[in-house]
């Protein structure tokens, strides 16, 4: 039996505003397996956002562990975290966040500008095309933000989430500004994403169709997961075994 | 992240808003600019006068007859003007501290040469030591004339370069006979062109005799007594040459208003002299020498112990420097305008680096939330300010030298270009960029990803 790729041990987050402490995540305990596609729902304000950032190593809980890997990552420096978010994880944003006026190779390429083990030049280009190319936009290397549509936008940050190979995807929302069309687009592209190069993809929704496509939906309530059901069969022919928490 | 990298990465975010680097980087141009082609005017008319020093000949000190303040001094009994060349032979023999000195005797005559005629500034009689003691020992053409013509008083001289071409039309005047107040003189030698002195006379505007030749036969020629050769000369020392143009003129002020009419009586055997030139060995050999002159010229003209000089010694070189710590002082207090403009040119960085910053803001978010540190962050900040301060700093010299440039070339004023102000100018740009770019770049490398990737 492997390791699961995520462990999160009673993980607290608590906020502090002016007198009042909001508790936002209260106890949260949950494994994910390596090659496990999970979609996180729940009513606004229920702290989805707050656990992704937790996941993706953007911020720090008040208590509780957290292995990414096996390795403890709740009580490292910024420094360290700095170093497994480019390293381990792979960003999707709701808003794309791709840089002004830069193309669309350039956003790819950019985040190996903080990677230490130096990829040459003519390799780092060759992976970047690679990924764009697989996410469609072969003929669109040189397009900037304002050139692209905003499924384009987002499949050009999928492909840079992925530039570094991190073994596991967040996305918060990664369709919640796209037409039902260009979702179903996006979609297609996590699936086999996860299908085909066993990346894990956690993604939050409040869209049920797009919960659907994941294996495996938890549902927040409060800082609580309310429920964790595994889906059987939701996506055609799924090639791995099945996994639960 | 590599430096190359770092630096590629500052250029596209530079280049992604153009217009407003060009327009932030403005300050900088514009304060370097002013900084180089302060250093360049500045060191171009320090190294000017410096020029003008040594071509008077550096280290060199006149003596003159009389006291230093001839205005309201009354010359005691006895008391009377002499600085005989005899003085001179005595300074350089028993004064180790000086290199050479020549004695002169000045006149202003007219000169002639065939059809033409001309009034030199200087007309000096002298020895071949004066071109020692200049540092002008180097003739254009023929030779300077021998310690024999001056005790035999032979009517030879050399002329400088203004001579040459307003009398002799540019031709060689080598062996020309020219006229001095009717005095026939051969010319036998033409000195090297020497340029303007520090006050901006034509030091080529000049004829070398033998001293004895000009005050016997020339400042004596124009009038047979003694008293009048003595007028002659002496009042071409306070520079009223009224009755040199005029020799035959009764004097316009009575004899006694002038100073050297103390020496009225003085029968002309004693060889007067207006003044000796003399030069040190060396810059710090100067006050040694003036030391040694005067106590063995007050011993020659046997003054008792409290009586004042009757002769005075003046260093040369002080009106020049006093020029030159002039000029320099105009040129610090220009430089610190222009360094205080570099200074705004850095709060303007400054302040362009913070709204970029705030403007940035979800730029950097992302940046760390895909591995950027905060040390990747301030880096790339620091980067782009100090990449624009360079890049105005470059441009600022480019324009600086243009101007200077332009000064020489229209106002020609002299202009030296000098490594150092370039070398400063660059460190001084690239400090003022990680100086004013440092706390910008600290404020983006403390953002918070979460919320920098929150704002809107
Ligand atoms: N930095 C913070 N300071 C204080 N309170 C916060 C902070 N971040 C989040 N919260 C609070 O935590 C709660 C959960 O927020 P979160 O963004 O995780 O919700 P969410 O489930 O993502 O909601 P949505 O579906 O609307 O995106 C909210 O009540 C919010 O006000
Ligand atoms: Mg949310």
């Amino acid at each position: 039996m492997t390791d699961p790729l995520i462990k999160l041990h009673d993980i607290r987050r608590t906020f502090h505003v002016g007198e009042i402490s909001v508790h936002v995540l209260r106890g949260i305990s949950l494994e994910i397996e390596r090659g496990g596609y999970v979609a996180l729902t729940g009513s606004s304000g229920s702290g989805k956002t707050t656990l992704m950032n937790l996941l993706g190593c953007l911020d720090r809980p008040t208590s509780g562990e957290y292995w990414l890997d096996g390795v403890e990552v709740s009580k490292m420096s910024s420094d360290a975290r700095a170093m497994i978010r480019n390293k381990k994880i792979g960003f999707v944003f709701q808003n794309f966040n791709l840089l002004p006026r830069t193309t669309a190779l350039e956003q790819v390429m950019m985040p190996l500008s903080y990677t230490n083990v130096g990829l040459s030049d003519r390799e780092a280009k060759k992976r970047a095309v690679e990924l764009l190319r697989m996410v469609g936009l072969g003929e669109r290397m040189d397009h900037r933000p304002s050139q692209l549509s905003g499924g384009q936008q987002q499949r050009v940050a999928i492909a840079r989430a992925l530039i570094n190979q991190p073994p596991v995807l967040f996305a918060d929302e990664p369709t919640g500004n796209l037409d039902s069309h260009t979702t179903v687009e996006i979609l297609e592209m996590f699936d086999r994403l996860n299908r085909q190069e066993g990346i894990t993809i956690v993604l939050v929704t409040h869209d049920p169709n797009v919960a659907g496509h994941a294996r495996r939906n938890i549902r927040m309530r409060d800082g609580l997961i309310e429920e964790d059901t595994v889906r059987k069969a939701a996506v055609p022919e799924p090639e791995k075994a099945q996994v639960g928490a | 992240m590599t430096i190359r990298k770092t630096l590629s990465t500052a250029v596209r975010a530079l280049r992604r808003n153009i217009t407003r680097s060009a327009l932030t980087v403005l300050g900088i141009v514009i304060g370097i600019a002013a900084v180089i082609a302060m250093m360049e005017i500045g060191k171009g008319s320090s190294g000017s006068i410096a020029k003008t020093i040594a071509s008077m000949g550096a280290n060199n000190l006149l003596i003159f007859p009389g006291t230093a303040a001839t205005g309201g001094v009354s010359f005691g009994g006895g008391s009377s003007l002499t600085l005989t060349a005899e003085d001179c032979d005595a300074i350089l023999r028993e004064c180790p501290a000086v290199a050479a000195a020549a004695p002169i005797v000045r006149a202003r005559p007219q000169i002639i040469y065939q059809d033409k005629n001309w009034v030199p500034t200087f007309v000096y009689g002298s020895t071949p030591a004066y071109l020692e003691v200049r540092d002008w020992t180097q003739l254009a053409e023929g030779d300077i004339f021998t310690d024999a013509d001056v005790r035999n008083a032979s009517r030879v001289c050399v002329v400088g370069q203004t001579l040459v071409r307003e009398l002799f039309g540019g031709e060689n005047p080598v062996g020309k006979e020219i006229r001095v107040k009717n005095v026939a003189f051969t010319v036998v030698g033409v000195l090297a062109p020497k340029g303007a002195n520090a006050f901006g006379m034509d030091q080529d505007d000049i004829l070398l005799a033998p001293w004895t030749t000009i005050k016997y036969r020339v400042s004596g020629s124009s009038s047979g007594s003694s008293t009048a050769s003595t007028s002659t000369t002496a009042s071409s020392t306070t520079g009223n040459s009224a009755d040199t143009t005029y020799p035959g003129a009764p004097s316009v002020f009575p004899a006694q208003s002038s100073t050297q009419s103390a020496d009225a009586p003085m029968p002309v055997k004693f060889a007067n002299v207006d003044q000796v030139i003399m030069s040190a060995r060396s810059g710090t050999q100067i006050q040694p020498a003036i030391r040694e002159v005067t106590s063995l010229l007050r011993e020659r003209h046997r003054l008792r112990p409290g009586e004042p000089d009757d002769f005075s010694i003046r260093d040369m070189t002080e009106s020049a420097n006093a020029l030159a710590s002039t000029t320099n002082m105009m040129t610090n207090l220009l430089l610190a305008v222009a360094l205080i403009s570099l200074v705004v040119g850095g709060v303007g960085i400054m302040n362009i680096m913070l709204v970029s910053v705030t403007e940035r803001t979800r730029e950097i978010g992302l940046r760390m939330a895909v591995g950027a540190r905060s040390r990747d962050i301030l880096r790339q900040f620091l980067t782009e300010a100090t990449l624009l301060c360079l890049v105005g700093g470059l441009l600022g010299l480019a324009l600086g030298r243009g101007a200077a440039v332009m000064v020489q070339r229209f106002l020609k004023w002299p202009v030296e270009s000098s490594v150092e102000a370039i070398v400063a100018s660059i460190v001084v740009s690239a400090v003022v960029g990680i100086v004013f770019g440092f706390y910008p770049a600290w404020k983006a490398s403390r953002l918070d990803p979460i919320e920098a990737l929150r704002y809107e």
